[in-house]
Formats: structure tokens, C-alpha cells, sequence
């Protein structure tokens, strides 16, 4: 059987998700802690919202239902440079 | 609803308490108001550090980094814990003898713990930038280290469920029940559960929850903030903190790098708001430690909360008034890295009636008398 990759940085498959959720982390916030989806260079970018609705159709719920992640800063990576007062030489 | 001992708080320490109890065969619910950890747990550094100041958060540390040792075994998952040493930075002549006077306390009781230069503060994190740190050396305990907070926290939760405990998430106590007193029970959600014990582990909430017994504990909730890099290939396994500085980072398993820092805007209270002068800050000292880190991204960073006594130790055992209600709190940034030992003896306590003289010495009747002995050796 092929892999569903949910989370390509984190290499999580969808096959990983069912499982987790059946273990009982049905918590988006448990599923992404105990998966580190979304915790990768594009901090959720691709994944959060296929996870969400692989979730929502395990649980029987509607994504409106379903608690969100909180979206950290900043919205895109940045240098310690840059944010140390450095001029960035990009 | 009836029950032995109700936990409140699903961090790292209500989790171990509801596995080592519900092992001993007594019937414990723990209620989370959020998700298991979703507190400081969840948010925290996960360093486990044996250099401290006290001898009491010494044989603390080192017993707790024992059970570490083996708790991936224990738990039957992977934890994550490994030991790449603390690294603590010496800043001048001064921090050298405070730090001769810490090695040899921490040697005393059988730390393997040593001074280093600054060659060797090169050989083991080979980023450092010595004179950047303003260094003249550093302690190095190698067998401190770390664990994932996320997999240790799990990990504990689903034994005790295994176990018979029950786990109660986005439940929130809203009274405790005391009679005569003693704790009677607690209601939550507008059910009554009956029980004998509560234990008060609810971390930077556990002012809130002793009030609801009639009991003023002393601790503070300040706001902390940490980052996280985008990752890197392995460069070092220390945690590398400095007690002026107030720094600590390191490289977690995956190959980011995860530190915090006192920012500018600290307060007390629950704002969840991270700040940009931390950031700053942050970045600027980080880049002074490590100065090729300024060509590394950040990808997040985040807010959590220390719950801080008035001496920065942790506050554990029985209440002297209420009897039934077991304090454990306090921990004042590192609930994670003592949790072990410190729920041992609180779960032989409640099951046996086993006596500790860390019941004596953290009791929280140690504020009424002025026998403080602060622990000083504190980060992040």
C-alpha cells in the first residue's frame, strides 16, 4: 500500500493520524504534539487543514466543531539575525 | 461520581501521579481543563539538570534523572530522554568560586560534575563563541540531559489508564468540597465526585485552585517565552544556559534548536501575548553565545508560564489545615525535570502513610517560619 503523506515535513502519513486517534488522541492539539504535525519549516501550512478534516471525518465531527491550533509567530521564518538587529545581506 | 484521589492539573506531574498511584491499585481521576499538556508542560525546555545549588533539588534531580534513566523501559515508549550534559557558563572570578562551592556540593553527593575552560567549552558545543558569552569557563555534568515533555506526558496518561485511572480532559474543578476540615470532594462540570485526597497540580493555576479550599499558597504565574529554529544538522547534544545571562538552549532530538530567555516585558499573570522585545532580545544574546545561529531561522515562538514560589523550590505535601489536600506546585520552572522523585513521594505518602523528610523541608508551612534557603541557581 502506498504512503499518504499528510505532513511532508514531519513525515507523517494519514495512516499515522488514523492511528494516533485510535490510540485517543483525539485532540487536535494532543495529535499534533504527539505527532509534530504542522511543527515543521512550514508550520502547518499544507498539513494542519488535511489533518483537521482527516480528524473531523474520524470523530464523526465538523471542522467548525473541532478546537483549532493556535498559529504561533512569526508567520514566516525569520534569521536570528534579522531579529537580533542585524541587516540581513539577502 | 466517587473516587480515592482526584488530580487536578494534566501536566507532567498530575500525569505521573495518576500512573504511579492508579499502579498501586488506588482509584484516582484526573481533571484537565484543556488537553494533557496544554500548560507549562507542553511548553517547557524539557532540560533535566543535577547542577543545582540546594542539596535538597540536588538528590531531587539526581534520584529523578535515576528514574528517567529507566522510564522508557517502565512506560513501555520511547520518552526521548538522553543525556547530553548541562553546560553552565562562568562569567568571572566571582561566578568561579560560587561555582568551586556548587561542584563540590554537587560532587559531595555524588554528581559526576567538573570545571571546564574555555578550550573545552569549544570542544563540547564547538559553536560557542567564549568571548562572545563573556566566559572564562563553565561546570559540565554530563549525564544531565533531556526528554520530550510530549512523549513523557502521553506516555504516563495512557499506563494509567491501562491501570484503571481515569482521565478527564476539557473538565474543569469549579468548587472543592471541605468539611470539618477535611476535602470531601470536588465538583466539576456540576457533578460531584467524592473523594478523600485532591492534589493540587495545576501548575501556574494552582493559586486558583488551593483558593478553592480556603488555602492561600504564595506562588506567582510569570509569563515566559521560548523559540524554536528551523532544524539543523546534530552540532552539539548540551543544554548550554547561563545563570547571569538567563539563557538556555539547546538542540532537541529533531535538530532545531529550542531556548528561552528573561525578556524585557515579563510579568506576572496569564496573558498568552508573546512579545516582540523577548524575540529581540532572544536573538541578540543567542547570537552572542553562538554567532553562526544568525543564519538559522526561527520558526515559532511561543508563551508558557513558570509557577514561581517565594524560594523557588517547589511546595509538596499535605496541607497542615486541610487535611486531604495535597500540595504540589511551585516548582518555579522546573516541574518537569523533578516531577519523578517528587511524585514518588508524594504517591508513597498517600498510599502508604511513607514520611520524607522533603515533606518537612518543601511543606508550605516552611513560609510561616524564615527558615528560606533560596534555591538560586535558576533560568530561562
Amino acid at each position: 500500500m502506498s504512503k499518504k503523506i499528510v505532513c511532508r515535513c514531519e513525515d507523517v502519513t494519514e495512516e499515522d493520524i488514523l492511528k494516533a486517534i485510535d490510540e485517543g488522541y483525539t485532540d487536535f492539539e494532543e495529535l499534533r504534539k504527539k505527532l509534530r504535525i504542522g511543527m515543521g519549516t512550514c508550520q502547518g501550512r499544507t498539513c494542519i487543514m488535511l489533518a483537521l478534516r482527516i480528524l473531523a471525518r474520524k470523530t464523526g465531527k465538523s471542522i467548525e466543531e473541532i478546537e483549532k491550533p493556535s498559529f504561533r509567530p512569526p508567520v514566516v521564518p525569520i534569521t536570528l539575525g534579522s531579529l537580533a538587529g542585524e541587516e540581513d545581506e539577502d | 461520581m466517587k473516587t480515592d484521589v482526584v488530580i487536578i492539573g494534566g501536566g507532567i506531574n498530575g500525569c505521573s501521579l495518576a500512573y504511579q498511584l492508579s499502579k498501586k491499585g488506588i482509584d484516582v481521576a484526573l481533571f484537565e481543563r484543556k488537553y494533557i499538556c496544554s500548560g507549562a508542560t507542553g511548553r517547557c525546555g524539557a532540560g533535566i539538570r543535577q547542577q543545582w545549588s540546594t542539596r535538597e533539588n540536588i538528590i531531587l534531580a539526581k534520584e529523578s534523572v535515576k528514574i528517567f534513566s529507566k522510564l522508557s523501559r517502565e512506560l513501555k515508549e520511547d520518552i526521548g530522554f538522553r543525556q547530553g550534559g548541562y553546560l553552565v557558563a562562568i562569567h568571572d572570578e566571582k561566578e568561579l568560586k560560587e561555582a568551586e562551592e556548587r561542584v563540590k556540593l554537587q560532587r559531595s553527593l555524588g554528581v559526576d560534575v567538573k570545571i571546564i575552560d574555555k578550550d573545552e567549552i569549544k570542544e563540547i558545543v564547538p559553536i560557542l563563541d567564549p568571548d562572545g558569552m563573556h566566559a572564562i569557563g563553565a561546570t559540565f555534568c554530563p549525564t544531565d540531559g533531556h526528554a520530550d515533555p510530549f512523549k513523557t506526558t502521553f506516555a504516563y496518561a495512557r499506563r494509567a489508564v491501562e491501570n484503571g485511572a481515569k482521565i478527564f480532559t476539557h473538565r474543569e474543578v469549579s468548587k472543592i468540597i471541605v468539611e470539618k476540615n477535611k476535602v470531601k470532594g470536588v465538583v466539576a462540570d456540576g457533578e460531584r465526585i467524592d473523594c478523600n485526597y485532591v492534589i493540587n497540580s495545576a501548575g501556574a493555576w494552582s493559586r486558583i485552585v488551593a483558593r478553592m479550599a480556603g488555602i492561600d499558597i504564595p506562588n506567582r504565574p510569570l509569563r515566559k517565552e521560548a523559540i524554536v529554529t528551523e532544524k539543523m544538522k546534530r552540532v552539539f547534544d548540551a543544554m548550554v544556559i547561563s545563570f547571569r545571562d538567563g539563557i538556555y538552549f539547546s538542540q532537541q532530538s529533531e535538530g532545531n534548536i529550542l531556548g528561552g530567555i528573561p525578556g524585557p516585558d515579563e510579568r506576572e499573570g496569564y496573558l498568552y501575548q508573546p512579545t516582540f522585545s523577548f524575540l529581540n532580545h532572544m536573538a541578540r544574546t543567542l547570537t552572542r553565545y553562538a554567532p553562526v545561529l544568525k543564519f538559522v531561522r526561527v520558526l515559532r515562538h511561543w508563551t508558557g508560564f513558570y509557577d514561581v514560589s517565594p524560594d523557588a523550590r517547589p511546595i509538596i505535601g499535605e496541607d497542615p489545615n486541610i487535611k486531604g489536600f495535597i500540595h504540589c506546585h511551585g516548582f518555579s520552572g522546573h516541574g518537569f525535570m523533578l516531577s519523578p522523585m517528587v511524585t514518588k513521594i508524594i504517591s508513597d505518602y498517600i498510599s502508604d502513610g511513607k514520611d520524607s523528610d522533603y515533606l518537612h523541608s518543601l511543606s508550605i508551612e516552611r513560609f510561616k517560619g524564615k527558615d528560606i534557603s533560596r534555591e538560586v541557581s535558576v533560568v530561562g
